[in-house]
């Protein structure tokens, strides 16, 4: 039977997919570095911020957000955090990274939240998108990694491309399911009442959705700090550098200590944003 | 008496399911819900209703789970949107608003109280009270203030900062209610909003309606399977069955004459003496006497002998109830020597009359304990009719057959 016939290729999509992805290239490259603009700015001014504040203000402000949203334990484990990535030398590096992430997630709120929120209204467009979240949170990074440099170059913005892509998904869902979740009978209640469909967005459907999207905000912080190393091999720098490094030189000392700040950086992150969730 | 419609439905339809026109024309070939559902699977949940609801009126639509009840009201606001019919409220046809008027309509003109409360998690009692102003872009000092005037029509004013969760169910539907009030509705919807109370709140709240339906004479649409809440607080009735309003009636009409097994069934629980009243029951049939210059004892004993009758009611021209004489009476004034003789002085002692609004059950100890059918008396205190015990055990034996049998005392 020559339908089961597998011994040729049949369909050469990987050569289509080389074709144009080389075609863009050639003929769109000044469009995508355009586009990466906004995503430059502001990571540049970020980076500004966190490299002209004494690490001591900063250290300062994490632990306030820390004790108000938290409690004092958790403010003395953010200075001791920080204290201890200050000491190991990877200050810079760690601010870099800080930089990246909150970037990152702001484009990831800015996308996500009113995608989502399309999302949670319309079953049509949620079943339009799923595959898509699906291919973005599967597909393993180095697969678009190349791409993503070929067309924005090497260095941080393409890092923060990459991050994106991957840690979009969680707030997207988790603003659907958020939306989803209002009761049925509130929205009644609202249009009973005389709401218009933007009302009840605004007034009943996102402040019920709040906590649910802050999940989904959390989600998003610690899938990028995950993407910190991938970024590297890209010329991302930050805290995925001492690892790529070490593992490139066989440091092993220096992996371990870029490791372990990216998980220290990562618990006081994650922590804080899940009190503000609660609160 | 001549009524203001507020509300009048027309030919209302509702068909849910994947082929609603197919299904209508089906119905209208005669075949009916479980034939229609199995060839279309699509449900009727309401089906040619038409009814009116004068302004003023608690109008209670009732049916068990599954009759339309609830779509029904939903369809009088149209947050479900009707199959087919007329929804008219004032006179202007709401089925044919756009939705900027049907905002409008709703902002305006009615608000609703649910089952479930639906009030909003995530704001205070007074935030949830003012819900239906803040929709309707009315500044907030404004809004506020008159929220907490609704509050305090139902005894909450001191809870405007708490949050829903913090109150009782009993208190939450007060929040709901206030919600419903705040915006000063020509018509309040209300869809079985004291189910879910316990029966001793419920009751509570149901007079709570009725004190703030005395006050003011609101349009109220009252959604209920519970026929005793129905009775206590509807001034008109529809009963619901299969998605068709099978009878409309006051109450008493509908205890009176059912339309069919149906209604009776509901009725069947139903202790008739809780809910007829004295006036509802009283006939006019006693013989009675107008207390006149010219009417003696005489000529009123010769009236009572000649209709086979051992009583007579006194009444003067005004049909104001006198008293209440009988054979015997008559004819000891009759033998007495003094002059003149006045029909007042063979009043038999110890009469007390009955009100119209009376019911049943208040009137039965008087109707037993004396051999004379009680007079009763309308609220000007003129003669309506009497009660006898005779009539009193038809009445019980009309309404549930099956418990009375064979009373021919």
């Amino acid at each position: 039977m020559r339908i089961f016939n597998f011994d040729d290729q049949f369909i050469p999509l990987d050569e289509w997919i080389q074709t144009g992805v080389d075609w863009l290239v050639l003929n769109y490259r000044e469009f995508f570095q355009v586009i990466k603009v906004p995503v430059e700015v502001s990571l540049e001014s970020l980076e500004w911020l966190f490299s002209t504040l004494p690490p001591f203000v900063i250290i300062l402000l994490f632990a306030i957000a820390a004790w108000r949203y938290v409690g004092k334990r958790m403010a003395v484990f953010t200075v001791l955090s920080f204290l201890l990535v200050g000491y190991l030398g990877l200050w810079e590096e760690t601010m870099t990274t800080l930089a990246m992430v909150i970037c990152s997630v702001a484009f990831c709120a800015i996308v996500g939240i009113p995608l989502g929120i399309l999302a949670g209204r319309s079953d049509r467009f949620e079943m339009l998108l799923r595959p898509f979240l699906d291919a973005m949170q599967t597909t393993p990074a180095f697969v678009y990694l190349i791409p993503v440099v070929m067309l924005f170059s090497i260095g941080t913005v393409s890092g923060i491309l990459a991050t994106i892509v991957f840690a979009l998904p969680p707030i997207i869902r988790l603003t659907n399911l958020g939306i989803r979740q209002v009761h049925p009978e509130l929205i009644e209640a609202a249009l009973a009442f005389g709401a218009t469909p933007w009302q009840v967005l605004r007034k009943v459907q996102l402040p019920l959705a709040m906590p649910s999207v802050m999940a989904g905000l959390n989600q998003t912080i610690m899938m990028a700090l995950s993407m910190v190393v991938i970024a590297a091999l890209i010329g991302a720098g930050g805290l995925g550098n001492p690892v790529v490094q070490g593992l490139n030189t066989l440091e092993i000392g220096l992996a371990t200590i870029g490791g372990l700040s990216i998980v220290l950086l990562a618990m006081v992150l994650d922590r804080i944003t899940q009190g503000i969730a609660h609160k | 008496m001549a009524q203001k419609v507020k509300v009048a439905v027309k030919g209302l339809y509702k068909i849910f399911g994947p082929h609603p026109k197919k299904a209508m024309s089906l119905l209208k070939q005669g075949l009916d819900k479980a034939e229609i559902f199995e060839k279309t699977e699509t449900t009727i949940g309401v089906q040619d209703a038409s009814f009116e609801i004068y302004t003023g009126e608690v109008f209670v639509i009732m049916g068990l789970s599954g009759s339309g009840k609830s779509t029904m009201v939903r369809m009088l606001n149209r947050l479900i949107e009707p199959t087919a019919g007329q929804v008219m409220i004032d006179g202007e046809d709401i089925i044919s608003m756009n939705n900027d008027q049907l905002v409008k309509m709703r902002r305006k003109k009615m608000s609703m109280v649910f089952q479930s409360f639906a009030l909003m998690p995530h704001m205070t009692v007074l935030q949830n009270a003012a819900f239906g102003l803040e929709m309707d872009g009315i500044d907030k000092p404004t809004r506020e203030a008159r929220a907490l005037q609704a509050l305090a029509q139902v005894g909450l004013e001191a809870y405007a900062a708490s949050m829903p969760n913090e109150l009782s169910g009993g208190m939450q539907q007060r929040v709901g209610l206030a919600r419903g009030l705040a915006v000063d509705p020509d018509i309040l919807l209300m869809d079985e909003a004291f189910s879910a109370l316990d029966p001793l709140i419920r009751t509570e709240m149901q007079d709570e309606l009725l004190k703030l339906q005395a006050k003011a004479k609101r349009t109220i649409v009252f959604i209920s399977h519970d026929l005793d809440e129905a009775m206590r607080i509807g001034d008109r009735i529809a009963i619901m069955e299969g998605g068709s309003v099978v009878q409309v009636g006051t109450p008493e009409e509908i205890l009176q004459n059912p339309v069919d097994d149906y209604v009776r069934a509901f009725f069947r629980g139903v202790d008739p003496t809780n809910i007829l009243t004295a006036g509802d029951i009283a006939s006019d049939t006693q013989v009675t006497i107008v207390i006149t210059e010219g009417q003696s004892p005489r000529a009123a004993l010769q009236r009572l002998i000649k209709n086979d009758r051992d009583f007579g009611y006194v009444i003067d021209s005004n049909r104001r109830f006198q008293g209440i004489v009988s054979t015997d009476s008559l004819r000891e004034i009759i033998d007495l020597p003094e002059q003149p003789q006045l029909i007042t002085k063979a009043y038999i002692k110890g009469i007390v009359p009955a009100h119209a609004g009376d019911s049943m059950q208040d009137i039965l100890p008087e109707v037993v304990s004396h051999p004379w059918a009680l007079p009763i008396l309308d609220d000007e205190g003129a003669y309506l009719g009497a009660v006898s015990k005779n009539l009193f055990l038809r009445t019980l034996q009309r309404s549930d057959p099956e418990e009375v049998t064979d009373v021919t005392a």
